[in-house]
């Protein structure tokens, strides 16, 4: 005991402030309070060793596990409590108890260092209850929002879908119209092997990525379709009813067989139908293409799809035309002056044939499990900082200007989502944008929060050439938690 | 921060510039002069050792109780010299050479010196016609001069310690008027006179004019040189040395290399795009002062000249095996300067630390730093705005990483005009400040001396009407290219520019900052991105002397201004706080250094150690390198290893590149956050033994970190070791430095000696070479048996929230069972420590299994609410009974745990205050 006090009077004697009464000891929280029994034995909540129980909070570190210092910074891995009533009781490492920096709204971590700290929790309070309310009103709104995106997005693709046979139609037709405009200029070019063995390359590669969105424009219809129920999942049922499909041809498609072609599972998404489709795009019969026969006015090939409100027009956005292709025509154009003609015709041809493109590419972006962001498609947003307007195109690019006059740099283009595991539609990554001097091609992370507006809300530069970007929509507004989870000051006594 | 060549900053609106920028990847080096490009070195190096034609004029011998002189002359030109040499307290020579009758003044440094150096009594010994024999006291030592030739050496007893134009290589180009500027008629009559002389005499010719004596064109840029050849060159021969160090700074070897067959070492301050490793070309700083060492004796040059200098080192073992020879070791030093006298400091040692104090005795001690300059700090070019400096606070408290500073490069000042803020990104700088007040932490802001021509700046309006910048050859204020585009360069050099420029950081004069905020000099080589060598014109002129005398200089000056600045803001009661990238020898009197830009490459971090290890040999202590490599991006694994080693170099530092991506230390994954943590934890807990050792380096000018070698200077095997050091002498490192290390080898010193690791506690003999296994989170270190270290274990977000903390004495045990160690304490900040005399100095002691800590200063008085909340004695044995002793005698029992495998012996609460008398007793 004369050690005991020794330690007191020492601790005491080179304290600041008055030392606060010891209740529960200082810094257990309520749910701990049974293994801190006073006047008995304390064992480390480890279970390493039994101390006295004077030794709690005597401003030297016992237990391996910190468990006997709550309230002291004596142990490196301890934590103190502090129950901030009117605000939420939270956890903080001992290293900052009497560190002379007020964590704890309700001033206990600072009991003895002369910070001079006030009570502010019921002030935090009542600003996160304000705080959560707005939200909760923002989310709610948003979600509405949400809602309609998703039915204006169903209705959206429905329609596109109908184009979709006409469409492939008006490309084959452009197709051999291209091919045709081809044979005649490659005979003419015919000393010219160089560049038309790039144009064919390209040509061949445009062929293949046409191919590819083809297949996948097919594999989206098809889905749509055998989604009988549009819950979004392909189920066994939903594929039994598609004949056609029996692979040993016996005249009845099994359970079982189904079962096979879908790989075991009961039902499939839209991620994982791509197996299943590899299994059946053979046979299957879609009921557009059974319509197929009868004979449609082609749809003009320059206009767009849908015609969206533009917040902001973006006349520059060549929507898909990759740069390397164009310049490489412009490569071209140098050396071959003579068919200059023949080429820009060509050069027309591939533009209307990438525009075409875009009208199945758009079916192969993931818009999102309900295509809630559909909308933002073919739209641009705008911030104007001090300096730079920046310019974000969702599912294509961000860009940025300056304000006063100079060219505009790509930030990078669309590249994926690349939010957390739970989310990815929280982060839109961008990249490949103009190189940097010294330093990697620019590249945007947009970071999506719920809003009832669509704008970008701010722009940095974290570090050189990766710019992050905030972003509210009302597509990523979560169904609102129920009300009654707001706090209602709920503290602990 | 700062490239020369930081085109993309420029580029945004001065497109031309880009042209004149190089976008290799390591240095050009073809922007930088070799010798043979140095007008002067070649002129200098093309002079062979031979028979020196400068004999002494005995005759002339002038005798007084503070010096002797006499005249020597050149018997070639007949032009004579004035030799003045004095013996000056505490083992120390000092040689001045100058022109008997200068042409002009020749520059001599000012303010490098802290004082005249107090001289004694030289008195002759004997004296025949051809030598002059004087006393330099005990030991019999004596200071030989012998006439023809002319030569030095200093003796002991029959042993030769140094020898001064030995080789003939003393060369002192005087001063002469230029042909050309002559009338036709003089000049016509001058070569006759010429002519006849030479008739009469044979001997005697008329020194021909050579390349670049009066003009001298490097890539673009020419030196007009209005005063012709001024340069000087003397040979210093060591017998009985193989290993010489110190002239920092270049990114090289600790041990000196031969210079025979490339360049020498240049010492001329320069701002090097991306450095080379291993190789002796000029960087950011110059600290003329060469060590030698040898197990008999180690001894110094020091070369006080501020113009451009090269040293050659030659040394008869170099390259050699060492087989059995005749010839005894011998290295053979020589030094060329381009203008100024001959002004050189031999100091005799014998002993490392004599040397050391020799030193401190010229050119003062290494400043004391408040004590959260110890701790870590963060940096980046650039911490965007408020609100990135926020987040990056945020991102250290939720990470638990402790951090002391967060630094704003170039980018935070409008416009590149320092002592502003960027209104956009910074428009509440002391709002920023406050927050990080609230934390308990601390803002460094450059400010560099480089300032924006523009009639809107207040800065640029003052120097102007004060006529305070440098003046360029025909007498216009000098301009140049740096950040902010064309800029003047103000005189440092003026002791009014420099009492003005210190006035400028008065909380009311520096708008937005207060008193937690600090700061970082850069580009005072000078950098001039448009100049010679992206530095200053050597025709540009600073008063009535030309920038070629000055320019190692210039950077101490505005490092000193500036330290002079934020002693004054606080009214002379807070300690500053001041990184440069450019010194010379007196800079460790004002704050800190750094390595400049270098690399995220392996190598850089290795070089990281000789570098600073030079530079404390050289009295500037306060050393670090930029953790994790400027330009570049680190690999997670380098940046960990780099913050491992960072964590146990004198200044600690993380810093990065603009066009780097972001390396806050959780960017790197949980696993490298953890390991980086850790190491900087460990930085922490050991802050008061950097703390005491800062100021026993403020008290001694011993350097903090160490090689070997001079903790253990008659071990031969430590003499080249440079991948570990010692901090302090109880402290040694081995850092690991190489990728995918699963080993290091560490020599452990000191025969009988033992050695703890620190980490674990195992005990491991000295006097050999040990490999331990590594993984990532290993940081090698071992504390010497027969030391006590003083820990505080309680590390927290910042060193001044663990101001009044208890500490944690290690008593590692030598083989005899006993050890020593200090511990100091004071306010943290302050100068009260000097002035008021209050600090707590104590001196503990474990022998006889007795532990007491004695007041090691008890005219001083301070008290501290720290105390002894823990003692471990590694090494000791079982003890039945431990019992405390206090200072009023009363006693009480300790309760202790014993590990006996690796014989740790832990005393439970001692709970006596840390400025208390008390003893433990062990039985």
């Amino acid at each position: 005991m004369t050690c005991l006090h020794l330690l007191l009077t020492l601790v005491f004697a080179v304290s600041l402030g008055t030392p606060v009464e010891i209740q529960r000891p200082r810094g257990v929280p309520l749910t701990k309070k049974p293994f801190y029994e006073e006047n008995k034995p304390f064992t480390c909540l480890d279970g390493s060793r039994t101390i006295p129980f004077d030794r709690v909070n005597d401003d030297y570190c016992d237990c391996k596990d910190g468990s006997d210092e709550p309230g002291t910074a004596a142990c490196p891995n301890g934590s103190f409590h502090c129950t901030n009533a009117g605000y939420r009781p939270m956890f903080i490492p001992s290293s900052r108890i009497n560190d002379g920096i007020c964590d704890c709204c309700d001033t206990t971590d600072e009991y003895n260092s002369g910070a001079k700290c006030e009570n502010t929790c019921k002030e935090l309070g009542l600003k996160e209850r304000d705080v959560l309310q707005k939200m909760a009103e923002i989310t709610k709104e948003g979600f509405l929002l949400k809602q309609q995106l998703i039915e204006e997005a169903k209705k959206g693709r429905e329609e596109k879908q109908g184009k979709v046979t006409d469409m492939q139609e008006n490309k084959k037709q452009l197709e051999e119209k291209v091919e045709a405009l081809r044979t005649v200029k490659e005979t003419a070019e015919q000393p010219e092997k160089e560049a038309k063995e790039r144009h064919l390359k390209a040509w061949e590669e445009q062929k293949a990525a046409i191919r590819l969105e083809k297949d996948k424009a097919k594999m989206a219809e098809a889905f749509l379709e055998l989604d009988d129920n549009a819950d979004g999942f392909v189920s066994v049922s939903e594929l039994q009813s598609h004949a056609e499909l029996d692979p040993d041809a016996d005249g009845t498609l099994t359970e079982t067989e189904v079962q096979g072609l879908m790989g075991g599972a009961a039902q499939v998404d839209t991620s994982t139908f791509e197996s299943v489709w590899t299994n059946i795009k053979d046979k299957y019969h879609s009921e557009v293409s059974r319509e197929e026969s009868q004979p449609e006015e082609p749809a003009p090939v320059e206009t767009p799809p849908e015609e969206v409100k533009e917040p902001v027009v973006d006349n520059d956005s060549e929507p898909f035309p990759e740069d390397d292709i164009s310049e490489e025509e412009d490569e071209d154009e140098d050396d071959e002056d003579d068919y200059h003609e023949d080429d820009d015709k060509v050069r027309v041809y591939i533009t209307q044939k990438t525009g075409a493109s875009i009208n199945f590419s758009d079916l192969s972006f993931d818009f999102g499990p309900d295509a809630e962001f559909t909308y933002l498609y073919s739209q641009c947003y705008e911030l104007t900082t001090s300096e730079y307007i920046y310019r974000l195109c969702p599912f294509n690019r961000v860009s940025q200007k300056p304000k006063y006059g100079g060219s505009e740099t790509n930030l990078g283009t669309w590249g994926s989502w690349s939010g957390p595991e739970n989310n990815k539609y929280l982060v839109m990554k961008y990249e490949h944008g103009t190189g940097c001097w010294q330093g990697p091609n620019r590249s945007t992370t947009v970071k999506l929060t719920c809003g009832k507006e669509t704008v970008v809300t701010s722009t940095s530069e974290p570090s050189r050439c990766e710019y992050l970007m905030e972003f509210t929509t009302p597509a990523v507004c979560q169904e609102p938690a129920n009300m009654d989870l707001l706090p209602h000051g709920h503290e602990e006594l | 921060s700062a490239p020369p060549c930081g085109c993309f900053i420029l580029q945004r609106w001065v497109p031309l510039i880009v042209l004149l920028c190089v976008s290799a990847r390591a240095v050009d080096r073809s922007n930088f002069k070799t010798c043979e490009q140095s007008a002067f070195c070649k002129r200098q190096r093309e002079l062979k050792p031979g028979r020196s034609p400068y004999r002494a004029l005995l005759d002339t011998l002038e005798l007084s109780d503070s010096r002797i002189t006499l005249q020597l002359i050149n018997d070639n030109n007949k032009v004579r010299l004035l030799l003045e040499l004095y013996r000056l307290q505490g083992n120390m020579t000092r040689v001045k050479i100058n022109e008997l009758k200068p042409l002009k003044p020749r520059y001599e440094v000012p303010d490098v010196l802290i004082s005249d150096p107090i001289t004694e009594t030289l008195s002759v010994v004997s004296q025949d016609e051809n030598s002059l024999v004087l006393s330099l006291g005990g030991k019999d030592q004596r200071l030989i001069v012998s006439a023809q030739p002319f030569r030095l050496d200093i003796v002991e007893g029959p042993q030769v310690l140094v020898s001064l134009n030995s080789r003939g290589l003393l060369a002192f180009e005087h001063l002469r008027a230029r042909k050309d500027t002559k009338s036709e008629l003089e000049q016509a009559t001058e070569q006759e006179n010429v002519e006849q002389r030479t008739d009469e005499d044979g001997q005697i010719k008329e020194e021909e004019d050579k390349p670049g004596m009066w003009e001298e064109t490097f890539k673009s840029h020419t030196d007009s040189k209005p005063n012709g050849p001024s340069s000087i060159s003397l040979d210093f021969s060591l017998p009985g040395v193989e290993h010489v160090y110190g002239i920092p700074e270049h990114a090289d070897t600790l041990k000196l290399k031969n210079t025979d067959g490339s360049d020498p070492y240049r010492l001329y301050n320069l701002d090097v795009f991306q450095y080379e490793l291993h190789n002796p070309m000029a960087l950011y700083g110059a600290v003329p002062v060469l060590i030698s060492h040898s197990t008999d004796r180690t001894m110094g040059i020091f070369w006080l000249n501020a113009a451009e200098t090269w040293v050659d080192i030659s040394s008869n073992t170099a390259g050699k095996v060492r087989v059995i020879s005749s010839e005894a070791p011998q290295t053979d030093v020589r030094w060329i300067s381009e203008s100024g006298i001959i002004d050189v400091f031999i100091m005799l040692g014998p002993k490392p630390a004599d040397v050391f104090t020799q030193y401190a005795s010229l050119t003062g001690t290494q400043s004391f730093p408040p004590l959260t300059a110890l701790a870590y700090h963060q940096c980046r070019w650039n911490y965007n705005d408020q609100e990135d400096v926020k987040s990056v606070d945020q991102g250290f408290d939720e990470h638990d990483i402790p951090y002391d500073f967060i630094w704003l490069d170039i980018e935070h000042a409008d416009g590149k005009r320092y002592f502003t803020w960027d209104p956009s990104k910074f428009p509440q700088p002391k709002e920023m400040l406050q927050g990080l007040m609230d934390k308990r932490r601390k803002l460094v802001a450059i400010v560099d001396p480089h300032i924006r021509v523009d009639n809107g700046y207040k800065i640029h309006n003052e120097i102007l009407s004060k006529n305070f910048y440098v003046k360029n050859k025909d007498g216009g204020d000098y301009e140049g290219w740096c950040w902010p585009g064309n800029s003047g360069y103000p005189d440092f050099t003026n002791p009014e520019m420099r009492a003005w420029w210190a006035s400028k950081f008065a909380y009311e004069q520096y708008e937005g900052s207060m008193e937690n905020q600090y700061v970082w000099n850069d580009m005072n080589e000078p950098s001039v991105f448009n100049g010679p060598e992206v530095t200053m014109h050597k025709d540009a002129l600073h008063g009535g002397w030309e920038h070629r005398d000055v320019h190692n200089l210039y950077g101490l000056y505005v490092q000193k201004a500036t330290a002079d600045g934020l002693v004054e803001r606080s009214g002379g009661v807070e300690r500053p706080f001041v990184l440069t990238r450019a010194f010379f020898a007196g800079s460790q009197r004002y704050g800190a250094v750094w390595t400049g830009d270098n690399a995220a490459e392996w190598g850089h971090l290795k070089i990281s150690i000789p570098m600073c290890l030079s530079l404390g040999l050289a009295g500037i202590s306060f050393c670090g390198a930029d953790v994790g490599g400027f330009f570049k991006h680190p690999s997670a694994e380098l940046l960990v290893r780099w913050y491992q080693a960072g964590a146990y170099q004198p200044f600690f530092r993380a810093h990065a590149h603009i066009d780097t991506p972001r390396r806050e230390p959780w960017l790197f994954g949980p696993e490298n956050t953890a390991l980086i943590r850790e190491a900087i934890r460990q930085r922490y807990a050991l802050l008061p033994y950097w703390y005491q050792l800062f100021y026993n380096a403020h008290r001694t000018g011993y350097p903090v970190v160490r090689p070997l070698w001079v903790e253990y200077p008659n071990d031969v095997a430590t003499f080249s070791i440079e991948d570990e050091y010692l901090i302090g002498k109880d402290l040694l490192v081995h850092p690991v430095t190489d990728e995918g290390a699963t080993a290091v080898t560490a020599y452990l010193p000191g025969k009988g000696e033992v050695w703890y690791d620190v980490h674990t506690f195992q005990k491991h003999d000295g006097e050999q070479s040990l490999y331990i296994p590594v993984t990532m989170s290993s940081i090698p270190v071992f504390q010497r048996g027969g030391s006590i270290i003083c820990r505080k274990d309680r590390v927290r977000r910042s060193s001044s929230c663990m101001e009044n903390d208890p500490y944690t004495l290690y008593a590692a045990l030598n083989s005899q069972g006993s050890a020593e160690g200090e511990l100091y304490i004071d306010d943290f900040h302050t100068f009260n420590f000097e002035k008021a005399k209050q600090f707590v100095h104590r001196h503990l002691s474990f022998s006889a299994n007795t532990l007491s800590s004695r007041n090691l200063a008890p005219d001083s008085q301070f008290s501290t609410a720290s105390w002894i909340e823990k003692i471990v004695i590694i090494g000791g044995s079982q003890p039945s009974s431990a019992t405390l002793k206090n200072a009023d005698d009363t006693e009480s029992a300790l309760e202790f745990e014993f590990d006996s495998t690796l014989a740790v012996l832990t005393l439970r609460k001692p709970g006596v205050n840390a400025a208390a008398d008390w003893t433990v007793i062990l039985r």
